[in-house]
């Protein structure tokens, strides 16, 4: 199965939407959260992405979903050197995350797990 | 007597580097203050101690040297400029390969490839009020200068380096944090840009004095 990972500079931001996209991924997705910066406050941790990267991919690959700033930096890094077998989807945070935890729990591949999270930006509210 | 850029150089660069940053943390915490999120001196000083911290044995040529900077930085620093100096240094040290000793030629080209990695990693251009707008001119200005040797190359480096970050402040930001904040963040030094400034001043310390 396709594996998630939200990293954003909060961890209990990082940490709900985990929560909320597993809700979504009817318990079957797996979804990890990197959240927080180095001395854990606010920030990036490249360092906790790579471990949650790890820990979600079981060989069928791994979406990336970034908050902001630093977390869509480290997250691009980490896609230049996980080779293919990790994408970042350009989708917003938890929208992106439910999507595509719904795409994963149903075993979608990663390019339409990817798709699945990217079709939330036309998800409209008003 | 032309002095190449070696393992010792490379290691003098980075302490440099962390010490600039630690004397001048507060000031750029206060210029990130004004038009970011206020942690870019807090956060920069955590990285290079860091990356002072991972320096690698003098048997490692200044390519890994810089390379094991530049991992430490993006493993600690915790902001944008993390990934973004780190990936530089990295791609510089790449750009070195395994040379012991590097001439102003190909350390000018281990620099073209440091902004290259900036400019794409991060998607900003020259203008857009980022740490581009000091390191752009300032590795165009080393390679010009290349034959002149290192140290004066660096020297002019330092120069574009800091006009470049000057003419950051009537600029409107179009990356980062401070393009929030859209007209308003004209009128303000870019802290990426004053941290640029102290690293390439650093590299200038340092191989002018490996050079004595």
């Amino acid at each position: 199965m396709v594996g998630i990972v939200i990293i954003s500079h909060s961890r209990p931001l990082a940490e709900g939407a985990a929560e909320l996209a597993r809700e979504m991924g009817v318990g079957k997705a797996v979804v990890e959260a990197a959240g927080g910066g180095p001395d854990g406050g606010l920030g990036t941790s490249p360092d906790l992405v790579e471990q949650a990267v790890a820990t979600a991919d079981d060989g069928d690959g791994v979406l990336l979903l970034a908050d902001i700033g630093s977390s869509v930096l480290a997250a691009r890094l980490l896609v230049e050197d996980y080779e293919g077998r990790a994408v970042l989807a350009d989708a917003p945070l938890v929208e992106g995350a439910v999507a595509a935890a719904s795409a994963a729990a149903a075993g979608v591949d990663l390019d339409g797990v990817r798709a699945a999270a990217e079709s939330a930006r036309d998800l409209h509210k008003r | 007597m032309s002095a190449a850029f070696t393992s010792a150089s490379a290691a003098a660069w980075i302490r440099r580097a962390a010490e600039l940053i630690s004397a001048d943390a507060d000031r750029l915490t206060r210029l990130d203050a004004a038009i970011g999120d206020g942690d870019h001196g807090l956060n920069l000083d955590r990285g290079f101690t860091a990356a002072v911290a991972a320096l690698p044995d003098d048997d490692t040529p200044p390519g890994g040297v810089l390379i094991a900077a530049g991992r430490a930085i993006i493993s600690k620093t915790g902001g944008a400029s993390g990934p973004l100096y780190g990936t530089a240094l990295r791609r510089a040290g790449k750009a070195l390969g395994d040379t012991g000793e590097a001439s102003a030629e190909q350390l000018g080209k281990a620099l073209t490839a440091a902004v290259a990695g900036i400019r794409e990693l991060g998607g900003a251009q020259p203008g857009d009020k980022t740490m581009l707008d000091a390191l752009t001119p300032a590795a165009e200005a080393f390679t010009a200068s290349a034959s002149t040797g290192i140290p004066e190359a660096a020297k002019a480096a330092v120069a574009a380096a800091v006009q470049g970050a000057e003419a950051t402040v009537p600029l409107v930001a179009r990356k980062g944090r401070a393009s929030y904040l859209g007209e308003r963040s004209a009128g303000h030094l870019d802290p990426g840009a004053a941290s640029s400034v102290l690293l390439i001043r650093a590299l200038a310390d340092a191989t002018t004095r490996t050079e004595a």
